[in-house]
């Protein structure tokens, strides 16, 4: 038996066979149509603009990357967001001090994950049946609090990061988007956090005995995507400056469809924020450009479902009829 | 004796019963035969859904996209009565779990050819089948008064005082309580949940069975879907959005182990029971209807963890044993 080198030897040729690479090529494909169907794609203001759309979701996306590798899932996270959402309603209500309010809201959302956490790792209870509970539970909870009412004040600061742009151009959440996406991929791929990560996706028994705290890590994860819903909440709650308990709804299934077509297995274990990223960006395109093509939203609902079963069937279609034929 | 104490369904029946007296003594009115009757009128939907549920379950999957399925499969005959409206109202009731087979079947061949996880391909077909109602209908509702009059009376008819779905409900609870308990199909989807390895080596094929099970819970969608649009006389885009999580609650309250391979037909039509009786219940007794949700989802995660526990206990005593 041949020795296996710790790292495989850098090849050109390699690039084009990387999942990322493919997603990357959709991306330039889907600009460059966007850029000839319509006129107004193009435009630097517009294409700044689209990205209000997606941001919120892409800053959850991340953490749920985290949380998708480590072979667990998080329907709850649209949920956190309304319950955040009202906190911070709530809490600017009864006229706290800003820094207060973004505190109380941001605990909120770390609750609210670590419940998560707690119940998937105290009980040994899958993640898919606990979240589906907890997603009813924290939506509920949004439902009696506020019940047919809602908010519509927020402090300044909250408004102003919603719909305000860094020097009149970055929107601050695409902006922080961008730099959590830098933190994560470092995080990912270059720590050791990273790859125990990793190691608990693909083998959560071997990773105990290695001595990861797999139990510790899920715990961290669940409260991590908590907090990162709540952030995403302070986003959309300053974007739409009112709050309803009904916010955010179905964002679950939108962010999971952002992580898995972005390559990301669904059952633990492999992926990249890279991917995750382009992907991120393949989606905001698509539907920004059906907009702007008048497409109702449900074309582009129809769409990402085929898109994210087909990105993950197909594939494993081709696996399938390679390995009959050999 | 012990034995029926501590069976599960037994337990669930006892607390079904429980709520039912602690209800009628806030509320008197609840616990007259009309009014309960009503209930289970209310709930049929809900047992015939969750017993289509539970045979994906216990091969350790699930359906998520069963109220997207039973949306679309309404609307469909929906718009074929406005155009139609002379055919007989069983021709429906046909197409209707046709179309409802159909979109089972390719929820199956996704997860079982295509080998899409069974969570992403029925995630992805909620959101399809779902869009595809806007699609078919232009956004547009189909109301009452545009339906022939077979299509709304049939969902009336009532036996014994009882109504028409309830005695469906009572139709499907007996087929797949036959079909998982008598026959050798139930049978191989028991070990292919309870040990996915192990029944491939005896020779059942994992493949079929999938395509088999999801096509059963489309089937059932699709009649149900005749069911909800004749019940509530409206076909709109909106019908039964979120309507899933209800019947996977159903299904775990009513003891069905989401790790596959267990749980009975009794328990699930209990647990069924146990979720309509508190849907019903809640206004009967002045809570408000915000509150709903939060005490559901509360519920679940309750039935879950207890779910768990006995689950574990018994792993246990096989370890010690050994």
């Amino acid at each position: 038996m041949s020795t296996i080198p710790d790292k495989p030897p850098f090849k050109f040729l390699d690039i084009l066979y990387k999942k990322e690479f493919i997603l990357f090529i959709v991306l330039v494909s889907i600009l460059i149509l966007n850029s000839n169907i319509s006129p107004y794609f193009l435009d630097l203001y517009n294409l700044i603009d689209s990205t209000f759309l997606f941001s919120e979701k892409a800053i959850i996306a991340l953490t749920m990357t985290f949380v998708i590798i480590a072979r667990q899932i998080d329907l709850s996270v649209a949920s956190i967001i309304a319950v955040s959402s009202c906190v911070l309603g709530y809490t600017t209500s009864l006229g706290y001090d800003t820094w207060l309010v973004i505190s109380f809201t941001l605990l909120s959302g770390a609750l609210c994950g670590a419940f998560n956490g707690a119940i998937i790792t105290k009980f040994a209870i899958p993640s898919i049946i606990v979240t589906i509970g907890t997603m009813s539970l924290f939506r509920g909870l949004a439902y009696s609090f506020l019940e047919d009412s809602y908010y519509n004040k927020f402090p300044k600061l909250v408004s102003n990061l919603g719909s305000g742009y860094l020097f009149g151009y970055i929107p601050y959440a695409f902006l922080t988007f961008l730099l959590l996406s830098l933190v994560f991929a470092f995080i990912l791929h270059k720590t050791s956090v990273g790859k125990k990560i990793y190691s608990i996706g693909n083998n959560p028994d071997a990773a105990q005995y290695t001595g990861i705290a797999v139990d510790k890590y899920t715990f961290v994860l669940f409260t991590l995507n908590g907090v990162f819903s709540a952030i995403a909440a302070i986003f959309l709650a300053g974007r739409l400056s009112s709050v309803r308990p009904n916010i955010a709804f179905g964002w679950e299934l939108e962010i999971i469809t952002m992580v898995v077509l972005g390559g990301v297995y669904i059952y633990g274990g492999s992926g990249s924020i890279l991917g995750v990223v382009i992907s991120i960006f393949i989606l905001g395109m698509l539907s920004f450009g059906l907009g702007l093509l008048n497409v109702p939203g449900v074309g582009i609902i129809i769409f990402t479902g085929l898109l994210l079963i087909l990105s993950i069937g197909f594939p494993s279609f081709v696996r399938t009829i390679r390995r009959k034929n050999e | 004796m012990k034995k029926i104490l501590t069976n599960r369904d037994f337990i669930l029946f006892s607390i079904i019963l429980i709520g039912l007296i602690a209800v009628g003594f806030a509320n008197p009115l609840f616990v007259t035969p009309k009014s309960i009757s009503d209930v289970l009128t209310d709930t049929s939907i809900l047992i015939i859904l969750a017993l289509s549920q539970m045979i994906v379950i216990l091969i350790r999957a699930i359906d998520l996209s069963v109220a997207s399925n039973l949306a679309l499969s309404g609307m469909l005959i929906s718009l074929l009565s406005t155009v139609h409206p002379e055919l007989p109202v069983y021709y429906f009731i046909a197409l209707s779990c046709v179309i409802g087979t159909v979109l089972g079947v390719l929820n199956g061949v996704s997860i079982a050819i295509l080998k899409v996880p069974f969570i992403v391909t029925t995630l992805g077909t909620l959101s399809i089948y779902r869009g595809l109602i806007y699609f078919v209908s232009d956004g547009k509702q189909v109301y009452s008064n545009e339906f022939s009059e077979d299509f709304l009376s049939l969902i009336h008819y009532k036996f014994l005082s009882l109504s028409f779905l309830f005695w469906l409900a009572v139709a499907a609870f007996i087929v797949i309580y036959v079909l998982l308990n008598h026959t050798r199909f139930g049978r191989n989807l028991y070990s292919l949940g309870g040990n996915p390895d192990a029944a491939k080596y005896i020779g059942i094929s994992e493949n079929k069975y999938i395509i088999l099970a999801y096509s059963i819970s489309g089937f059932f969608a699709g009649l149900c879907g005749y069911l909800w649009v004749a019940r509530y006389s409206v076909a709109s885009t909106q019908i039964a959005i979120g309507f899933e999580l209800t019947v996977i609650s159903a299904c775990v309250v009513g003891g069905i182990s989401v790790m596959g391979g267990v749980g009975t037909v009794l328990g699930c039509v209990l647990g069924a029971l146990l979720i309509g009786l508190i849907r019903n219940a809640l206004p009967a007794v002045d809570i408000s209807q915000f509150w709903q949700l939060a005490i559901s989802g509360a519920i679940i995660l309750m039935a879950i963890i207890i779910n768990t526990k006995t689950e574990q206990r018994k792993e246990k005593t096989i370890m010690v044993e050994n």
